[in-house]
């Protein structure tokens, strides 16, 4: 606990250090108080209490009043242990809270960039256990081999399908096989080691005990939290062009939005720097950023529009007309356009050429999203059926019936497991895409979601209408837990836009009032790959990314469901290879040569000794397949029995 | 109510000056890099850049005025090379100066073969004029003569000669196997079986007392120089012309032969090769391996050099250019990145190794990079559009057409050999493996 706290302060006081107005004194013995940080937000000019002093802090007759939210590193005990026994704190838990504080009252200095040396906290000294006796000779490593690593942290970088059975090889190609195994195996443990170096820790928000953390306001996260992360909270207030749809840039750190009205602006929300406002004078239905912010993709009424980040228009598409809904596939560079028309356009922006455009044949298409994890697209329709499109083939991979009414919003979670869908027979389902396409949970909503959306970590947001429900998974993990909602937000308007701020805890919410920026603690990912998407990138690092990401731009072709497939071996076609070798040589060359007696000294290798060994060894090769043919047998015999194990029936005598 | 946000510090992730590098924070995490065909469309890359920076031809060495018959390493320097020419004239060259820096005549006839000493101040020649000689690696001071160190008159030719590894030992080879002291101008012991003219002979380099040398009726013997009689032999369908011995695996060696084909044999078990190596199109003249022990270079009359792998059927690259001839010998330079083929059109030329590497120091990231690309063609290998890309060699359009027609003559035979078998009683016609098909007998 002390540690994290201690980190995350240290993150925060960048933006605390100029801003608020002095309250303390610098001397570092007064710094040692329990509840230096409310003591700030409420403006007290107080000065911590000393300690061992027995008088209780003031600031509890406020905390009677009304309960403050606090910070996650307070300890929750803090404040009633010292209403309840005013006796002296314990000195181990301040020294822990004890954190570094700047002269506040000082004026305002320039951030400095390294921690002061006296204030970063000994922590060392409280957890090293005393370990045993060192001596002159040499000291024993108490901590003795390689540290060990979690097993579920390995998982998660192996590449290897173990479960997958490969059919036998030769015991060269098998060995090699074992030498690569044992080497990703190798590689990581060591992958899952290096997980020590990341520097962030993801968000949450907790509730007291039994507190709904769905009770808590926007307002109040916001002024919990610390002033970088409020100001992540804003509303735009922007009635006049109506509904808008939202885009983040990959990297999170530039929003697009499109008023309905024709409203077009793209701005870098974090700092807010407008980069463009233009009106296109034509109903925009979405918007999209292509691979990077300084392109932008703008569906309107008749036809496709790309501008630049300057808001000059430089491409017309008048191939993709009447388009609904745009997805951006950025690994492939492929901008996917659902259209009134019934039709799935993928238009390669690199060089400028439609791909594909299929006809889903089930009218007009306004519900579409991508499954980030291989690049298929969704599609629902209304006759309930979300259907699965790849640019390569001409029909719909899966179609799967999701719901009785037509499909209102669909949202795949980043690791491609789950997929959100909601229906207009008001119900919000969660699929299993790994290969089963079952549904896992569902629930019934009062009104049903109209957008969906998931975040980097698995948050699942719905929009309902004026209402903004997030759900959670368990623990962080897994699908999230329709049962009671993480978050709500009720807006001024109705929700037209949903997306999470990649890399921020930020959901962004575009509805018929303006847009909404949202705070979604342990929503993104805390660790951002400086190579594959930084929100820091400056403009050189931006243009050399963009060449590399071009040259490895993956063609349309494979995109399919599995996209692992094309790094595992194809067993299809290496057994179809060896049946046709075979064929052309007319003799199987790697099949097992008819047993021959060695010639044995010494009389012993008479032509009726030879026959005999032979016979014998025949034998024996003849009782393995009899065996094993019996084991196939007993094992079939098992599974016809199973499906009627559940409940005896007079019918089951008939079954054979 | 407990709650985090996630707060960056900008100061932690942009750099603080502009004369600073960039700060890139890495997560290995599979989720933050997903899609496997980007590897794939990587390795792609990879190949196709390996095959448009492929530019094996360093440098040629022109200066002898008929064709070059042999060459020899120094064992010692890098630099320096010496070859043997069919005039009599044995030339020594700098390679990183690519120039001649001594010029001696030292048979009258053919050169047949040369070899340096092991402690590399001396080198000896065998040629058509029934001689040995000896020679300083030194050029002559100002004012002397070139002449031999030593000179030993024998009463046949000479085809080749050796040096021992760590010995003052040299064999030489002709109508029989002589083991010579260099003190003495009789040979120490002369081994024959049969009655051939042996046509090279070679030193193993890791059990040194073992020599192996082949013979124009088809045989390749093996002696042992403690011993006054030859081990064994193995008798092929067609002569060899030389061998090399793997500088890694002692008992590992491989024949060049008169059939198109190369034959790598564990000297422990002779009535199979290991590895039936064919690509070439005419008879192989020379092999020589490199020094990893896991490659070997083939010189053959049809005006071209492969790199076969030890351990496959067919070979990874194949060097030609329009003006090289027939090709005689060949050798990997000791530090396995050079290749030296000398040719019938009296030049030697200089190769890389690997066709495509980059030549000099190269930068940390550099190397890098190289790994990872290696790793990933390595990964993909297997993948048809990869396969046809890395495999791909223009070849001039002679050896193209005969391997078009041997491909040919190759089917008919085995369409001759299936419809015998459809034919004939099951059981009757035994099936011979390709590798066993060249092999004539085994003898003790």
């Amino acid at each position: 606990m002390a540690p994290r706290g201690l980190r995350t302060w240290g993150g925060a006081d960048w933006m605390r250090a100029g801003r608020l107005p002095g309250v303390f004194n610098p001397t570092v013995g007064q710094l040692r108080g329990v509840c230096t940080c409310v003591a700030v937000r409420v403006g007290l000019m107080e000065t911590a209490p000393k300690p061992g002093s027995d008088v209780p802090p003031k600031k509890d007759r406020l905390q009677a009043k009304r309960k403050k939210p606090r910070r996650y590193w307070e300890e929750e005990t803090a404040p009633t242990a010292a209403g309840a026994s005013p006796g002296p704190p314990r000195k181990q838990k301040k020294n822990r809270e004890a954190r570094p504080q700047k002269p506040k009252n000082a004026p305002i200095q320039k951030k400095s960039r390294f921690p002061k040396k006296p204030q970063v906290p000994k922590k060392s000294q409280e957890w090293r256990s005393p370990g045993p006796q060192r001596s002159l000779s040499g000291a024993q490593d108490p901590f003795a081999g390689p540290a060990p690593v979690p097993v579920e942290v390995v998982r998660k970088f192996r590449r290897i399908d173990k479960s997958k059975k490969l059919p036998r090889s030769k015991s060269k190609a098998q060995s090699r096989l074992d030498a690569a195994e044992a080497e990703e195996e190798e590689i990581s443990v060591k992958a899952a080691r290096s997980e020590l170096l990341l520097a962030e820790e993801p968000g949450f928000l907790e509730g007291e005990d039994g507190e709904d953390t769905a009770r808590i306001r926007q307002a109040d996260i916001a002024e919990a939290v610390d002033i970088a992360s409020a100001a992540k909270h804003f509303d735009l207030n922007l009635r006049q062009f109506g509904p808008y749809r939202l885009n983040y840039s990959r990297t999170g750190r530039h929003l697009a939005l499109g008023g309905r009205r024709g409203h077009v602006a793209a701005l870098d929300w974090v700092t807010k720097k407008l980069m463009c406002e233009i009106n296109v004078m034509e109903a925009v239905r979405d918007i999209r950023f292509l691979h990077s912010e300084a392109l932008l993709a703008v569906a309107q009424n008749r036809w496709l529009h790309i501008y630049d980040n300057q808001g000059i228009e430089l491409h017309c598409v008048r191939r993709c007309d009447r388009i609904t809904r745009l997805e951006f596939l950025p690994f492939h560079f492929l901008l996917a356009t659902a259209s009134e028309t019934g039709f799935l356009t993928y238009l390669d922006v690199s060089v400028g050429k439609i791909v594909a455009a299929l006809n889903a044949r089930a009218g007009r298409l306004d519900v579409m999203t991508q499954n980030p994890y291989n690049a298929i697209v969704h599609l629902g329709h209304s006759n309930g059926t979300v259907s699965l499109w790849s640019p390569a083939v001409k029909e719909p991979l899966a179609k799967i019936l999701c719901h009785r009414g037509g499909v209102r919003a669909v949202a795949v979670d980043p690791t491609g497991t789950h997929m959100a869908t909601s229906g207009l027979d008001h119900q919000l389902k969660i699929f299993d895409l790994r290969g089963t396409f079952q549904p896992l949970s569902a629930r019934t909503l009062p009104q049903g979601a109209g957008h969906l959306a998931f975040s980097q970590r698995g948050l699942l947001a719905a929009g309902l209408g004026d209402v903004v429900n997030v759900w959670a998974g368990p623990g962080g993990a897994g699908a999230p837990c329709l049962e009671r909602p993480y978050l709500t937000h009720r807006l001024t308007g109705h929700v037209h836009g949903l997306q999470f701020c990649p890399f921020e805890d930020v959901l962004g919410v575009g509805h018929s009032g303006g847009v909404t920026s949202m705070l979604a603690p342990g929503a993104a990912e805390p660790n951002f790959d400086g190579l594959e998407s930084n929100p820091y990138r400056s403009r050189k690092q931006r243009q050399e990314w963009e060449v590399k990401a071009l040259l490895e731009k993956v063609p349309a072709e494979l995109i399919c469901l599995d996209p692992r497939a094309l790094a595992e071996v194809d067993v299809v076609s290496l057994e179809q290879e060896k049946k046709e070798r075979i064929e052309r040589l007319g003799y199987d060359p790697e099949a097992k040569a008819p047993f021959q007696p060695k010639p044995k000294q010494k009389g012993r290798s008479s032509t009726a000794s030879l026959v005999k060994r032979k016979k014998k060894v025949m034998d024996e090769e003849h009782r393995d397949k009899v065996r094993q043919s019996l084991k196939q047998q007993q094992q079939q015999k098992q599974e016809k029995a199973k499906p009627t194990g559940a409940r005896p029936s007079a019918l089951d005598r008939f079954v054979r | 109510m407990k709650v985090k946000m996630l707060s960056r510090n900008p100061d932690n992730y942009v750099r603080e000056t502009k004369l600073d590098l960039q700060r890139v924070p890495r997560n290995y995490d599979p989720a933050l890099h997903p899609f496997e065909p980007r590897e794939y469309v990587r390795a792609l890359n990879a190949t196709k850049l390996e095959r448009v920076f492929a530019k094996p031809f360093l440098a040629s060495l022109d200066g002898h005025r008929d064709g070059v018959n042999c060459l020899a390493k120094h064992p010692k320097s890098l630099a320096t090379v010496l070859s043997g020419a069919c005039d009599g004239e044995v030339r020594i060259w700098n390679l990183t100066k690519r120039k001649c820096i001594r010029t001696i005549q030292a048979h009258e006839g053919f050169v047949r073969g040369i070899c340096t000493r092991f402690c590399g101040t001396s080198f000896f020649t065998v040629g058509d004029d029934k001689t040995v000689k000896q020679w300083k690696m030194d050029g002559p001071s100002y004012g002397e003569d070139e002449e031999p160190l030593h000179t030993i008159l024998g009463k046949t030719v000479y085809t080749g000669i050796d040096h021992h590894w760590k010995e003052a030992i040299f064999a030489t080879c002709g109508q029989q196997v002589d083991i010579w002291d260099e003190q003495r101008t009789n040979p120490i012991c002369s081994m024959t079986w049969g009655f051939d003219s042996i046509s090279s002979v070679k030193f193993n380099p890791i059990e040194t007392f073992l020599l192996g040398s082949c013979a124009s009726d088809r045989n390749i013997v093996l002696y042992d120089m403690r011993q006054a009689t030859p081990l064994k032999k193995v008798i092929l369908d067609m002569r060899t012309n030389t061998i090399g011995w793997n500088p890694m695996e002692a008992f590992i060696f491989t024949a060049a032969n008169e059939d198109y084909n190369l034959y790598t044999f564990d000297m422990r078990a002779l009535d199979t090769p290991i590895m039936v190596h064919m690509d070439h199109v005419s008879a192989v003249l020379d092999v020589d391996y490199s020094p990893t022990g896991k490659e070997f270079v083939s010189a053959s009359f049809d005006k071209s050099i492969r790199i076969f792998p030890v351990d496959k059927s067919r070979s990874r690259e194949v060097y030609h250019t329009k003006r090289m001839q027939h090709v005689i010998c060949v050798k990997w330079t000791s530090d396995s990145k050079y290749i030296m083929c000398g040719s019938d059109e009296m030049n030697i030329r200089l190769w890389k190794a690997n066709a495509s590497e980059k030549l000099g120091v190269l930068t940390s990231r550099e190397k890098a990079a190289t790994d990872y690309n290696q790793r990933l063609k390595e990964k993909f290998q297997h993948h048809p559009h990869i396969k046809r890309i890395s495999r791909h060699r223009h070849l001039p359009k002679s050896i193209y057409s005969q391997i078009q027609e041997q491909r040919i003559m190759k089917e008919a035979r085995r369409r001759k050999e299936l419809n015998r078998i459809k034919h004939s009683k099951p059981g009757s016609v035994r099936i011979v493996s390709e590798k066993k098909k060249h092999i004539v007998a085994v003898v003790k």
